[in-house]
């Protein structure tokens, strides 16, 4: 048998004995020597369960209910934690979602690399440097002599998660098991990631599970692929065949979430709705947002993209009035805007409104979903006693909930409810503009398809004007009418959708678009031969 | 409230008899006790016996009786004293954490000053100033406990002020009161409800420190504390009667703090 890893029937609970959650209803996968394999689900799907159980190891509270792990002809399950240690970081190897919560804070770099090879007798500490500096080179991290020799918060997000591929692969494993190691980092600094751990794999003949719930990255990475839904497998296939033609409904629906579009309308122009001039702003002494000049048609989405850093929700908290601008002017219908919030009348409070990206934090748990979304109603349009019930739940049906659900507390719902509920608080101070901060980034794609839709359906119906800030440009040419591209808080670009993806001006906007992942095995290879071509083009 | 109390863990549930017994006794006092407070019934530091159970005091008055009214006092004050400590104390933190900026900066260092003096010898100082006497006294300890409550209240408040649904109704134009009651408070009340207990206890135990070195709650009153001290000389001949009003605040004191790390474990676990 050529198999490194071979599980079979693999099932894992939680909680009481007696009544057990059940994570992973028997699960089967193979692996060879040197291969690939992803896992795709959505969140609960029992992902990440299924990486550690490879390793023999679950979670506090989680146990083994039954089935087989056998890893080299090595059964795991059952074996002592001093065996399961030595195979640790020797032989499986393990990289998580979060590097910067990963790395201990308080170690350098290369003292955190040294630790495993040392403990499991590999090499010694100067062995272990001289390793990890050649292979912080060949991760194609900056200043590889030196990096190694700072703190985790003296290196950034991408670097950091490069740095920690080079430590799972100090004992030269023969697994490594990727928990979404790209999916907290900018596109543009995913892609160099992705490129640097697809060689790295590839050059030692690396077998790795990459989990993953982004199907385009995953289908960059994988040699084949397996999607997971409620702990159980719904297909596995190669990534050609699976991405050519999958054959389950589910996995279907999952790839079908990427080809959404708004339906096609009148793209007649619009009169403008908000119209920023000269806008600076920022913290104290740091400025954030350098002189911006913007605007916003009514009754249309405009999409303001760019990294984390760039500005985006500083814009966001400008507009609703939570940061007065240092300098210049916004103008609602020609009017200046009120910048301080303390001093905007009830109508522009009313007419401004915000969705927010976390639905967790943005509902107050302590309150009822009715006593969230009565609050606005009476508030905003003084209807009371049955009026405000009536008005109550006819906002829940236009969110399409359940009105059953409004006597729970937000804790009782998941993440797209939630979401659905924010909605339906914004809408009911009925207003003319919603600012809707990553309103889709925190969910699962199918959930955030379902919001899209709604948005979409609820500009329609109701004429609102959307601000739609996001760092997903797939979600942006879905939706969006018109794209502001910010880049350390200057605007590069702003155009119609079509105007911006059809045929960017600016090399940082088409490096962006660039960056963003297709469902295409191929991608990443000729993304990267782009990427070289336009650094080679810029240095000369 | 019925189903809570079911999920209670039998040493919360011991620690709640205990306390509402105190409470009951402390309320029907002039009906259970078989004295008044202050009667004088016999001579002076008579033994147990059928007509005096726990003996007589230094002033020949009923020992158990001054025990009854003793819980009146002690607990009585010391719940008032507590309240007014966490009125006040949670008010500012939360408004604090609200508002953030200068007014922050300014209570936050008052309250440091406050906390920068040992307690006792500040509450010695304070009560010297103003004379001992039961307003004072309870002034003076409310002033020194709105520090530690002021600034559990901020740190919890700060976690809270940044949430998206703080500034959501901040957007809705929501007043600062309102913030505080309906926005931030019921998201701390348990961390709140679980200091109080805490707090309880020392306000308690400071009121009968106080009073034994007899700056507290003044003769003729009864109090554990005070009782302690009247009938200390006793120990010395080997009897064990000063023993039981400081076994009184012992048992007291115990029993809320099995009440409040129910609480506390109850608060942590709706966190997760």
């Amino acid at each position: 048998m050529g198999n490194l890893l071979t599980i079979r029937d693999l099932r894992l609970e939680a909680g009481d004995r007696r009544d057990p959650v059940v994570i992973l209803k028997g699960i089967n996968l193979d692996l060879d020597r040197g291969e690939v394999l992803g896992l795709v689900g959505e969140s609960g799907a029992g992902k990440s369960s299924a990486g550690l159980a490879a390793m023999g190891f679950a979670r506090d509270g989680v146990r083994f209910a039954g089935g087989s792990v056998t890893f080299d002809d090595t059964e795991l399950l059952g074996l002592s934690r001093g065996e399961l240690r030595k195979l640790h970081g020797k032989r499986i190897a393990y990289v998580a979602q979060s590097a910067a919560a990963s790395f201990n804070p308080s170690m350098k770099l290369i003292d955190q690399y040294s630790e495993a090879p040392r403990l499991h007798g590999v090499a010694s500490r100067a062995e272990a440097e001289k390793d990890a500096i050649a292979l912080y080179r060949q991760m194609q991290l900056p200043d590889p002599e030196e990096i190694g020799f700072r703190y985790p918060h003296q290196v950034s997000g991408g670097q950091l998660q490069r740095a920690m591929t080079a430590m799972a692969m100090a004992c030269r494993p023969d697994l490594i098991i990727f928990d979404e190691p790209t999916t907290a980092l900018d596109v543009t600094t995913q892609i160099e990631v992705l490129g640097a751990i697809r060689d790295i794999v590839d050059q030692y003949d690396t077998a790795a599970i990459y989990i993953t719930h982004d199907l385009a990255v995953v289908s960059q990475m994988a040699d084949r692929i397996c999607v997971m839904k409620d702990g159980e497998e719904v297909e596995t296939a190669t990534t050609r065949e699976m991405l050519d033609n999958p054959q389950q409904d589910y996995t279907r629906s999952l790839w079908a979430v990427r080809s959404f579009r708004r339906p096609a309308e009148e793209t007649k122009a619009s009169e403008t709705l908000i119209r920023g001039q000269g806008v600076t702003a920022g913290y104290g002494k740091a400025t954030v947002l350098h002189d911006l000049d913007f605007t916003i048609p009514r009754g249309r989405t405009t999409a303001v993209v760019g990294e984390s850093g760039s500005g985006k929700s500083t814009l966001a908290r400008v507009l609703a009035g939570l940061l007065p601008p240092e300098a210049g002017e916004i103008l609602w219908r020609d009017a200046p805007l009120e910048p301080r919030l303390e001093k905007r009348d009830a109508r522009t409070l009313r007419n401004i409104q915000m969705i927010y990206q976390s639905a967790d934090t943005s509902l107050n748990p302590r309150h009822t979903i009715r006593e969230t979304l009565s609050r606005p109603v009476t508030k905003f349009t003084g209807r009371r006693g049955r009026k405000l019930r009536a008005r109550v739940a006819e906002l829940m049906e236009l969110v399409d909930l359940d009105p059953a659900f409004l006597d729970r507390k937000p804790g009782e719902l998941s993440g797209g409810q939630k979401q659905r509920v924010g909605i339906a608080r914004a809408l009911a101070a009925e207003p003319e503009f919603i600012v809707c901060d990553e309103v889709t980034s925190a969910l699962d794609q199918l959930v955030a398809e379902g919001i899209l839709k709604l948005l979409v359906r609820l500009q329609h119906d109701l004429g609102l004007t959307f601000l739609f800030i996001t760092h997903d440009l797939a979600t942006v040419e879905a939706i969006a009418h018109k794209v502001i591209v910010l880049k350390n808080g200057r605007i590069v670009e702003q155009d119609d959708r079509d105007a911006i993806f059809g045929d960017p001006q600016e090399t940082y906007t088409k490096r962006l678009l660039e960056s963003v992942p297709q469902m295409d095995p191929d991608w990443l290879t000729a993304a990267r031969e782009r990427e070289r071509e336009l650094r080679r083009r810029e240095a000369s | 409230m019925v189903k809570l109390l079911k999920s209670a863990p039998p040493t919360a549930i011991a620690g709640m008899i205990v306390l509402f017994a105190v409470l009951l006794t402390g309320i029907l006092a002039p009906l259970v006790s078989p004295y008044g407070e202050t009667q004088v019934v016999g001579g002076a530091y008579q033994p147990w016996s059928r007509a005096h159970p726990l003996g007589t005091d230094n002033l020949g008055r009923d020992m158990l009786s001054r025990m009854i009214y003793g819980a009146r006092n002690t607990v009585g004050l010391a719940l008032l004293t507590t309240g007014i400590a966490f009125s006040v104390g949670a008010f500012l933190g939360m408004f604090a954490a609200l508002r953030s900026g200068w007014l922050d900066e300014v209570l936050s260092r008052m309250v440091d000053v406050l906390m920068a003096v040992p307690p006792l010898i500040l509450a010695l100082m304070l009560l010297a100033i103003v004379g001992p006497s039961i307003p004072n006294m309870v002034g003076v300890i409310a002033v020194i406990y709105v520090a530690p409550v002021y600034r559990l209240a901020r740190a919890a408040a700060m976690n809270v002020v940044g949430l998206d649904f703080v500034e959501a109704a901040r957007l809705r134009g929501e007043g600062t009161f309102r913030l505080l009651r309906r926005e931030i408070l019921p998201n701390i009340g348990s961390t709140l409800i679980a200091e109080f207990g805490v707090r309880f206890c020392f306000v308690f135990l400071f009121i009968a420190a106080l009073s034994f070195l007899g700056i507290g709650i003044q003769p003729p009153t009864a109090d554990w504390g005070s009782m302690v001290k009247e009938n200390a000389t006793l120990i010395t001949f080997g009897d064990i009667t000063p023993l039981i009003p400081a076994g009184a605040i012992a048992l007291l004191t115990i029993a809320i703090n099995l009440i409040v790390d129910w609480m506390l474990h109850r608060a942590s676990g709706l966190k997760s």
